[in-house]
């Protein structure tokens, strides 16, 4: 079994870190895993977007160009990947960012207003991960157990006191119901 | 072996090469491989290693030289651009029949190019790169895994045969992320009796050089670095075969090209087509004889490659042409999708029936 | 009673300079320094490209022959790896001055704990005399066959005087080999200079202002007046950075 999966959005909105997050937690479950991000200059403010596989087998091309599950975070990804998702896949929506519905139908669509969410809860910098959690519920891509010593891998030593603030999101996103 | 850890191509770039007893970095920030930089610059001072950011590739390169000359463990790492500014030291380096390590995180060119990934720095990896005619023994990392173990390979393969060594990645390689294993037996030591470390006033001075004036001499030197080129040849090409038991035709990619081109053999064979990958590990020396004995069992060949085809040349003299080789390309930083490389090889199949 | 004795630090082998040329006397100078300071064993040279490029058959310590200007990078990669070792360098005017200026200047700037030793006989040598970036102004050369002219071909770098202004560099002094008198200067210079490397003090650059009797079209001895008449004026001698000394006058 393998799942492509694609997050995009802003830079600054911790793309690349949700993605980072799922592929240590897929490399704690014994699963083949690689991560790959877009790079370039747009550090802030430009579009980011990271590509995702986890497998049972080993990986082949780490580029996802069709993916299984899309996280959206901002509308030009939306725009950008909608018809890329493959069909019975997943999208995943930041309505706080996203007026617009998701037109196929042959996917199933999920709106979860993260960036609002996040504000609300005084975390506003983790929208990226309260849509983490609302896609491991919905997907079962990883098990939502242990997700302390998976955040231990990938927040440094110096940020020690956000790993609380990561849980917190994971966990508003996992116990959203729409 | 330690515990499985998840990296950047480039970080385990540098890790690996630390693990391989390399203390001394030199470098210029150039994207996209800066992280090894970076990652040397925080490591080397509490290892009591070098890190210094030079004023250009020019000088890292002949910094590289200094070190190797005195039978150290030394690299420098840069992406297309930068390599090329290296290309007069390392006509030095091979001339002077010195190990180093030279990583070339590839993007697109020519001139500036772009930063995306490439393979087009091939012709200038594996036909020498500089002046004069020289070898470096040329390895090309598919996984993260490799990124690390071929680090660790090319440091060996350069103090074995006293020649520098190259890893070809590209930007891909460089920036994904992978599980990796990283070795904790420390490395061999290796006696360099010509190494420039002071007389210690007990044996004639050692002299580090490229320069013979006498072309009798400069012949010799020729005849016999090429000896051991050959040796190389015959004892250091790598390879990876991939379905290739029955197939009746092969796919040849390396790198990045590689894990796309596997994607499509799968999905070819899922298609009732009988095909297969061979996959260069070393670029030079060239796996020529796996691609010879494929020759005589396939009925074409596939080059899939991030330019706009240069290993194709050397899948040609491989297989003395016996076959047809086709290629599939894209270039300037753009990267070949399964599904582009599987229509070439049903368009292969359907010309060669 | 020995009168006269080939310093320890030169191999046997038979110079290859032109007759007049003064290499062979700087050469002496830096051997007799590191016989005095008693380096030899833990000292590593560095030849350049230029009529210099055998010195590496000269010195009889270890040695490395560097690509054109690059010598202070390829010691300060030894110099970086082997911190107890002594690193000099033996460049000329087109090496360190033209095609070598970013490795000479950023050496200097880093403070690298090196020795360079750097001849100026405003013409490059070895490759039959054309123009160096110390010719002086209406110098004629192969290639400036008109004399050098400012307007086109700029005016010539005064290394000593643009290094010193750098805060990096420990010690800065331009000596000449011209007359008996400079000559005991020249030695005592180039001797400081290896001193400053063994006490750690850093970056120590001695230019020797010289003769190329042969692509000058002079005699020696024409070429020594040459000398005294028309690069002393342009490049005066004297110490241009001495940090310790400052420092201690500071103190």
């Amino acid at each position: 079994m393998t799942t492509q999966l694609l997050i995009a959005g802003f830079g600054g909105q911790g793309v690349l870190f949700a993605g980072k997050f799922i592929a240590y937690k897929g490399l704690m479950e014994e699963r083949e895993v690689s991560w790959l991000p877009s790079y370039g200059p747009e550090m802030r403010g430009g579009t980011a977007n990271c590509s995702i596989i986890l497998s049972d087998e080993p990986v082949g091309s780490p580029i996802v160009s069709n993916p299984d599950v899309l996280i959206a975070m901002n509308l030009p990804s939306l725009d950008k990947y909608e018809d890329a998702t493959v069909a019975g896949g997943s999208i995943f929506i930041d309505s706080t960012l996203i007026g617009r519905k998701v037109e196929r139908e042959d996917v199933k669509a999920f709106y979860i207003p993260a960036t609002k969410m996040a504000n609300d809860a005084g975390i506003p910098t983790l929208a990226n991960m309260i849509m983490m959690g609302k896609m491991i519920k919905e997907t079962n891509l990883v098990r939502f157990d242990d997700v302390i010593d998976t955040l231990k891998k990938i927040v440094s030593a110096k940020r020690a006191n956000l790993l609380d603030a990561n849980i917190k999101a994971l966990e508003a996103g996992y116990n959203y119901a729409e | 072996m330690a515990e499985k850890v998840l990296m950047k191509g480039n970080e385990a770039i540098a890790e690996a090469a630390i693990k391989a007893g390399c203390r001394h970095y030199f470098g210029y920030p150039i994207t996209p491989q800066t992280e090894i930089a970076a990652y040397m610059a925080k490591r080397m001072p509490k290892i009591g290693g070098t890190f210094l950011q030079a004023e250009s590739e020019v000088s890292a390169i002949n910094m590289v030289y200094g070190v190797a000359g005195a039978g150290f463990r030394v690299m420098t790492s840069s992406s297309s651009p930068g390599v090329s500014l290296k290309q007069e030291g390392i006509s030095y380096i091979a001339g002077a029949d010195l190990p180093a390590l030279i990583v070339n995180v590839q993007r697109g060119g020519p001139g500036l190019g772009g930063i995306q990934p490439s393979q087009s720095d091939y012709f200038q990896a594996t036909k020498g790169g500089g002046h004069g005619e020289y070898h470096l023994i040329v390895l090309a990392p598919a996984s993260v895994q490799e990124m690390a173990d071929l680090t660790i390979k090319a440091f060996d393969l350069a103090d074995q045969y006293h020649v520098p060594t190259m890893l070809l990645a590209d930007g891909t390689m460089g920036q994904m992320m992978e599980p990796v294993e990283l070795p904790d037996t420390p490395p061999a030591e290796v006696e360099k009796p010509w190494a420039v470390r002071g007389t210690e006033g007990k044996r004639p001075h050692n002299i580090i050089n490229s320069l013979y004036l006498d072309p009798e001499l400069l012949e010799k030197t020729n005849f016999e670095r090429f000896e051991r080129y050959a040796k190389i040849e015959e004892n250091e090409c790598m390879s990876e075969s991939f379905m290739m038991e029955d197939a009746e035709y092969c796919v040849v990619a390396f790198g990045i090209a590689a894990r796309v081109a596997k994607n499509a053999v799968v999905a070819a064979r899922k298609a009732g087509l009988k095909v297969g990958l061979i996959r260069p590990i070393t670029l030079w020396p060239f796996p020529k004889k796996v691609l010879a004995e494929a020759a005589e069992q396939v009925k074409g060949f596939l080059s899939v490659e991030l330019s706009m085809g240069q290993m194709i040349e050397d899948i040609k003299l491989a297989t003395a042409c016996k076959k047809p080789v086709e290629l599939c390309c894209r270039t300037g930083g753009m990267i070949p999708t399964p599904e582009q490389v599987l229509e070439s090889i049903e368009k292969l199949a359907k010309e060669n029936q | 009673m020995v009168v006269f004795e080939k310093p320890k630090a030169l191999t046997d082998a038979p110079f290859h300079y032109c007759p007049g040329c003064t290499h062979g006397i700087i050469h002496r100078l830096v051997a007799e320094a590191i016989d005095e300071l008693g380096i030899e064993g833990k000292t590593v040279g560095v030849a350049p490209v230029g009529c210099a490029v055998m010195a590496y058959n000269y010195f009889a310590c270890d040695m490395v022959e560097a690509a054109h200007g690059r010598a202070p990078a390829i010691a300060t990669g030894l110099k970086r790896c082997m911190p107890e070792n002594i690193i000099f360098t033996y460049q000329g005017d087109g090496d360190l001055a033209s095609i070598g200026m970013a490795e000479t200047v950023h050496s200097a700037s880093r403070n690298e704990n090196i020795t360079i030793i750097f001849v100026n006989n405003a013409i490059y040598g070895m490759t039959g005399g054309q123009m160096a970036p110390t010719s002086l102004p209406g110098q004629v050369t192969q290639t400036s066959p008109y004399g050098r002219d400012v307007e086109t071909a700029g005016y010539p770098v005064k290394v000593s005087e643009m290094l010193s202004t750098l805060d990096g560099p420990e010690y800065i002094e331009r000596v000449a080999v011209n007359s008996v008198k400079n000559v005991k200067a020249a030695k005592k210079a180039i001797k400081k200079a290896f001193q400053n490397q063994i006490e750690g003090k850093g970056f120590s650059l001695i230019e020797v202002v010289s003769t190329c009797p042969t692509n000058w079209g002079m005699t020696p001895s024409n070429a020594l007046k040459w000398l005294e008449e028309n690069m002393l004026p342009y490049y005066p001698l004297g110490v241009y950075k001495d940090r310790s000394a400052a420092k201690k006058e500071e103190e």
